[in-house]
């Protein structure tokens, strides 16, 4: 099992090239076996969250081998407490966007499904790597596959070629600065290894100063990899491919965008950003607050865009926006508290949260985008002010719906709210003004849930005649079987999380606690 | 040197001139047409592949100077062997292309093996003249190639226009020689170096005149703004293999001459006003003109012209950002190598894309991509392949060019190399547009109703799958690779060290 991380990784890969010796027309096979395929990186990476020693903590399942030795590029993989639920995430959502896609997708399967399973590996790949430009390589990769999906599958109406494109290039553009930042460490510090660079950083220590103390190219390299993982988390106002990509793509796309890529903005910011540049980061938290302040921004401007929003997909969309912007604001506390051992604890608090936060974010915002699919298969519309009163046809799908949304909300009780708490819990302590404003945006995510989503969608009298009239007589069903084998795992986590985050908490502290030093 | 020494060392050459005369003469003498089609073009494939196993062989003997005029050593075998594989890939796709175009087939492989020929020559001159006229005999073969389809009006346009730009920055390069000639009394590189090392300040200023138009007859080959006027119509015009060609080897050509002439003749200069300051400002230039001008092109080659200025400005920034020391992997150069033989699969794979298409469906419009996946997945799938690795996207070989020479520049670390670090990118943001405004075409619209499959013959499918193949295998293995860039400039690099 050394090679853990290698499987978990390339299994995908290994599918999506079975999948291409299949011929076309065997669509049955193809949706089948890569079902079957997304469960053994599944299983791989339950075992790997039970495997995981949480005493020792650290790096674990490392593996080094050289890969272009000529520029010191090496294949260093590894997982430690911060990667490890995000995998398993990644394997979670990915085998229930193919099962929910295997009923749904009826047009170009092959593709489809090819791609998703290259889409999976490359994200993968960004969880686990230990090397700048194999990160890097991982990074861009998942690029490929997510354009094509939005592209090919999208809605017609949701002008889907623009969408595909424009979340191209925004990611390409960030990701361009990350590129030249990377190879400027190189340059300063001889070495991609993300391990080495983050612990052996720092004055005094055995690489020196980041950039040999020149604090202008220091600047310049933080700002570079900051906007590259700020404009995929997406952070205002580098969030507006957001929207239209989210919207345009099919249901299993939205899912895996909102649900894991918005996440690798996050782990960047956590894995390469905060340990290597600690000092530019304090400086932009605390001397002068540029990243609160968007964090704030977020938060705030992305609740009240959801309140102005009429179509359900697109505001679920913005609603992903003003949450990851909690995520932003414990990353920011964490990263303001460097040098002050008395608000240590404080520090790991927020961290704790924030990483919460993508965990969470990533079950609940993918199950809202498997409902807001669930209803457009029947519907052909997402405009709320063509609903109502779907609490009596479709109690099932209510219900579901509810409890996904209340924790979306941020209910105490269900998942949602811890990783709120923590991150509150931290900032107050650290950056109390921020925080106190960040917490206006509770407000205004309950006002959008309850009033725009569950008052339009599920409220109210149920009128037959304009559900005929806006959905041309589309039959109004409740959730099929398979709709509900993909919700009841997410809401089984949200609801197990709600109650009992102590093992979530755990695999977080560790990370924290070897971020912020002993 | 012995005969038999020297003979060995211009095998590569020798086993090329003879092909080519071979494919001339069983083209004149053999007068069964349907088995000729077949044969000849076979022919001149072993012949090449004879001359590619002669260079490989030639890998291990000790660098060495024959005749006086030219250099075999590993900077030159480079520049062979990505001379005679384009030639041979080129040939591979030309064969379905020819068909039903012109009953003149047989010289126009001749006429390859030819500029083939020229460009193992040209890359070997380590004197103006054994430089200039490998150029010239590269330059009319390829005239006459872009206007090959003679009752094609566009073709013709091709060739005459590639010719009259080509007579005029030739005969300004002659120029630019005759004053290197009449400052220092040589006409060799060594002795130029030489000469220069000991003349006055002001004779000096003389050196600086004549780089300029050096570089224009360089930048006509390599296709660098503001010398690339003939390149958009050519492009558009000549036959398909031969735009591949042209942005292929010629290129490459162009690039082995620039960089022995600056390198070993005038390596003195490279600083202040040297050739360094104008190889930056043609850089950029370069670099937005031709991205920006590819975003309003419809025609498929014509893209591909201001593709290939783009990618010219990011190649010289490795020539630019010449490092000195031998032991780094950054060395600039080694990364204009580098990039070289990757942009040598991913156009000539793009382009046999371009082939498949036009000889299903006769046009090389980019809105007739439409839907192309579901007539043709092969063709579809190796096209976005070339097209990631001309945007530069991880895993291609492409990507790994703009890593070594982006990395060579920001290693310099001087304001100048860095804005083009950042001009660079900028660019290759934009050209990421274009580039996947095909792959839209290829994978987002449906094809019209009328549309069938594409039928792909055996020797383009050859030419995609290895092409695609190793472009991949570059990316993902590059290791291998960066050594033999590293390798063949290893010789140069030693050789200006002080």
């Amino acid at each position: 099992m050394e090679q853990l991380l290698t499987f978990i990784t390339f299994v995908p890969l290994l599918g999506a090239l079975l999948i291409l010796l299949i011929p076309k027309e065997e669509e049955r096979t193809i949706k089948n076996l890569s079902v079957g395929i997304s469960f053994i990186p599944l299983l791989l990476s339950i075992y790997l969250w039970f495997a995981y020693d949480k005493a020792a903590s650290g790096f674990q399942f490392e593996v080094m081998a050289r890969w272009i030795p000529a520029i010191n590029v090496n294949y260093h993989v590894g997982a430690d407490g911060l990667s490890i639920p995000l995998i398993f995430l990644t394997a979670l959502l990915t085998t229930l966007s193919l099962i929910y896609s295997s009923f749904t997708i009826t047009r170009r399967v092959k593709e489809f499904f090819l791609l998703f399973l290259l889409l999976e590996m490359g994200m993968f790949g960004v969880f686990v790597s230990l090397d700048l430009v194999l990160f890097y390589v991982f990074w861009e990769i998942g690029l490929v596959p997510m354009y094509l999906l939005i592209g090919i599958w999208g809605q017609p109406k949701d002008r889907p070629q623009y969408s595909a494109i424009k979340f191209f290039l925004y990611t390409l553009a960030g990701s361009v600065c990350m590129l030249l930042a990377i190879l400027g460490l190189y340059f300063y510090h001889g070495t991609f290894d993300i391990v080495k660079l983050s612990q052996e950083l720092g004055p005094g220590k055995p690489l020196g100063p980041v950039f040999g103390g020149v604090s202008w190219l220091a600047i310049a390299a933080f700002w570079a990899f900051f906007v590259a993982f700020a404009i995929k988390v997406p952070l205002w106002p580098f969030h507006t491919w957001l929207p239209d990509a989210h919207t345009a793509a099919p249901t299993a796309g939205s899912v895996i965008l909102a649900g894991i890529l918005l996440k690798l903005g996050g782990f960047g910011m956590m894995r390469i950003a905060l340990p290597i540049f600690p000092e530019q980061f304090w400086m932009y938290t605390w001397r002068v607050p540029i990243i609160p302040v968007l964090a704030l921004l977020s938060i705030v401007y992305g609740a009240l865009v959801c309140m102005a929003q009429w179509d359900l997909k697109r505001l679920i969309a913005y609603s992903s926006v003003s949450h990851m912007g909690y995520f932003m604001l414990g990353v920011a506390a964490t990263a303001a508290a460097w040098g002050q051992a008395n608000l240590r604890d404080a520090a790991a608090m927020a961290s704790n949260g924030a990483a919460m936060q993508m965990f969470n974010h990533g079950i609940i915002t993918g199950g809202l985008f498997f409902l807001v699919g669930v209803i457009y298969e029947r519907a052909h519309t997402r405009d709320l002010q063509d609903f109502g009163g779907l609490s009596k046809v479709t109690p099932y799908y209510y219900g579901i719906f509810m409890v996904t949304a209340l924790a979306s909300l941020g209910l105490p009780g269900l998942a949602g709210f811890w990783a709120e708490f923590f991150v509150f819990r931290g900032a107050f302590e650290i950056i109390p003004w921020f925080a106190a404003i960040g917490v206006l945006g509770i407000v205004f995510t309950a006002a959008y849930i309850l009033w725009k989503i569950i008052q339009y969608v599920f409220l109210g009298d149920f009128d037959a005649h304009k559900w005929e009239k806006v959905t041309h007589g589309a039959k109004l069903t409740d959730m099929f079987a398979f709709e509900k084998v993909t919700m009841w795992p997410l809401v089984l986590f949200m609801i197990g999380f709600g109650i009992f985050p102590t093992p979530l908490v755990d695999f977080f502290n560790t990370f924290a606690q070897a971020l912020l030093g002993g | 040197m012995s005969l038999g020494e020297t003979l060995q060392r211009l095998s590569p050459e020798l086993i090329l001139l003879f092909t080519g005369l071979a494919v001339l003469c069983v083209d004149l003498i053999w007068r069964n047409e349907e088995k000729k089609t077949l044969w000849v073009p076979s022919l001149a494939l072993i012949g090449l592949a004879a001359a590619l196993v002669a260079t490989v062989l030639l890998w291990n003997t000790p660098s060495s100077v024959v005749l006086a005029l030219m250099a075999v050593d590993p900077f030159a075998l480079f520049f062979k062997i990505v001379a005679i594989a384009s030639v041979m890939l080129v040939i591979l796709t030309a064969v379905p292309y020819l068909q039903g175009r012109t009953r003149y087939r047989g010289e126009f492989y001749a006429l390859l093996i030819f500029a083939g020929l020229a460009i193992s020559l040209a890359s070997s001159g380590i004197d103006l003249i054994s430089i200039y006229l490998p150029m010239e005999f590269l330059s009319i073969t390829s005239y006459v190639l872009a206007g090959y389809l003679r009752g094609d009006q566009k073709s013709s346009e091709a060739g005459i226009k590639y010719f009259l730009y080509g007579a005029v920055t030739s005969a300004v390069m002659l120029y630019g020689m005759s004053l290197l000639y009449g400052l220092t009394g040589t006409t060799s590189l060594a002795g130029i170096a030489q000469t220069l090392k000991n003349s006055d300040p002001t004779a000096q200023w003389l050196a600086v005149a004549a780089i300029v138009p050096l570089l224009a007859g360089f930048g006509f080959k390599i296709v660098l703004a503001p010398f690339h006027q003939w390149a958009p119509d050519t492009y558009e015009g000549a036959p398909t293999p031969i735009t591949a060609f042209l942005s292929v080897a010629s290129k490459a050509a162009g690039f082995a001459i620039l960089m022995r002439v600056l390198f070993t003749g005038l390596l003195a200069f490279r600083w202040n006003l040297g050739w360094m300051a104008f190889l930056i400002a043609l850089s950029i230039l370069s670099m937005i003109l031709g991205n920006v001008i590819a975003l309003r092109q419809t025609n498929i080659k014509r893209m591909f012209a201001y593709s290939s200025i783009g990618q010219a400005g990011y190649i010289v920034i490795g020539v630019i950002c010449l490092a000195m020391n031998v032991n780094n992997f950054f060395l600039g150069v080694n990364g204009t190598l580098f990039y070289l033989f990757a942009y040598l699969f991913t156009n000539l794979a793009a382009f046999s894309a371009v082939i498949a298409v036009e000889t299903a469906t006769g046009s090389t419009e980019i809105a007739d991509y439409r839907g192309l996946v579901r007539r043709a997945p092969v063709v579809a799938a190796v096209l976005l392949i070339a097209l990631l690795s001309l945007a530069g996207v991880p895993g291609t070989g492409g990507f790994l060019g703009k890593f070594l020479v982006f990395g060579a520049a920001i290693q310099l670390n001087t304001a100048q190399t860095l804005s083009l670090a950042i001009i660079g990118i900028v660019t290759s943001v934009i050209s990421a547009f274009y580039y996947l405004n095909v792959v839209r075409y290829m994978f987002f619209e449906p094809a019209d109703e009328t549309a069938e499959p594409i039928a792909l013959p055996a020797g383009l499918k050859t030419g995609l799958l290895v092409t695609g193949l190793a472009i991949l295998t570059i990316g993902l293995y590059p290791q291998p690779f960066i050594e033999l860039a590293t390798r063949s400039v290893g010789m140069l690099a030693t050789g200006f060290l002080p």
